[in-house]
């Protein structure tokens, strides 16, 4: 960063000037600090997912319940929607209004997808008598699942809310700043994911 | 990081299309490799539980480096250390809680015998 920092010095001394005092960057890392206090809520409900695991109290088991090829279906959205976020960022830079309402746009189908099929596996699961307040297994499995689908409908808002903005007063500096906010809060969902598809539904199927 | 333009500058040498692209290929394969080996049980129960493990730790590295673009260069520090700072926090939680709860759960059934 230094080599840069010293051409853009003599470059943009008199385009930008020093009195414009850029707080982007700090905003970001400041969202930052608070998805780093997000994970440890997340660590939390993995570590009661993890004592509770076995207390089926004569219920269901995960054996029982999880359908591997569903979890997959859903695992697959989540992840082509970072890549297609990724999309979007990647038009942020370029300036592309167009090129980062339409990625979005993708970005926020996949994420509806997999909220959708996971009410749907909730919504099955409890129709068949296998609700959270049947076993300690249960409440865990829909406590830690549960809150990661509310932080994906979280950002779904947040995305559509984004796609508005930026339709209104396109690819400003505070929206720059509020797309690099929710693209470190969406791939953080994935990274979740990742722990939730192992520690949850494969480990608990063998 | 004082300037938008850097950063600006500094953001788009690693946001590129072939970089999401290659996190994409290699969570991708990190992915059916773990529900491969659980579907087919091609292997004892310990092994797969190993490799279902690695291959998590492997994408969640994959995932920061290539979509959350945290490297060695000086303007990522902060946010590499203080998510090293976290992921400790995160281990002492989560083993110390199993840890714990599985102390306490192994006296509680002797006392209940």
């Amino acid at each position: 960063m230094s080599n840069e920092v010293v051409n853009h010095d003599h470059h943009d001394a008199h385009a930008d000037g020093h009195a414009h005092h850029d707080t982007g960057p700090m905003k970001v890392f400041g969202f930052w600090i608070y998805i780093l206090s997000d994970l440890i809520l997340f660590a939390s409900l993995f570590a009661t997912f993890a004592v509770l695991h076995n207390s089926y109290a004569g219920n269901v088991t995960g054996k029982d319940i999880f359908e591997l090829p569903y979890v997959a279906v859903e695992t697959a959205a989540l992840l082509l929607s970072s890549i297609t976020y990724g999309f979007a960022i990647i038009g942020m830079y370029k300036g592309s209004k167009a090129q980062v309402i339409g990625w979005l746009m993708v970005t926020f189908v996949f994420g509806a997808v997999f909220i959708g099929m996971e009410i749907n596996e909730f919504h099955h699961l409890i129709v068949e008598g296998h609700g959270p307040d049947k076993s300690a297994f249960l409440s865990a499995f829909f406590t830690l699942v549960g809150t990661h689908g509310l932080h994906v409908t979280s950002g779904l808002i947040w995305m559509a809310t984004m796609i508005a903005l930026i339709s209104k007063n396109g690819i400003t500096p505070a929206n720059k700043t509020r797309l690099l906010c929710l693209s470190l809060f969406w791939h953080f969902l994935d990274v979740v994911w990742i722990c939730v598809f192992t520690i949850v539904y494969l480990l608990g199927v063998m | 990081m004082e300037h938008g333009h850097h950063e600006h500058h500094a953001e788009t040498s690693h946001s590129s299309y072939k970089s999401y692209f290659i996190g994409f290929v290699l969570s991708v394969i990190l992915t059916a490799i773990p529900f491969g080996l659980v579907m087919l049980k091609t292997f004892s129960t310990e092994i797969t539980i190993l490799c279902v493990l690695v291959a998590a730790a492997v994408q969640v590295i994959v995932h920061l480096h290539y979509f959350l673009h945290m490297d060695r260069s000086p303007e990522q520090r902060e946010t590499v250390l203080s998510f090293v700072f976290t992921a400790i926090i995160l281990a002492i939680i989560i083993g110390g809680s199993m840890w714990i709860m599985a102390n306490l759960s192994h006296y509680t059934m002797i006392m209940g015998n």
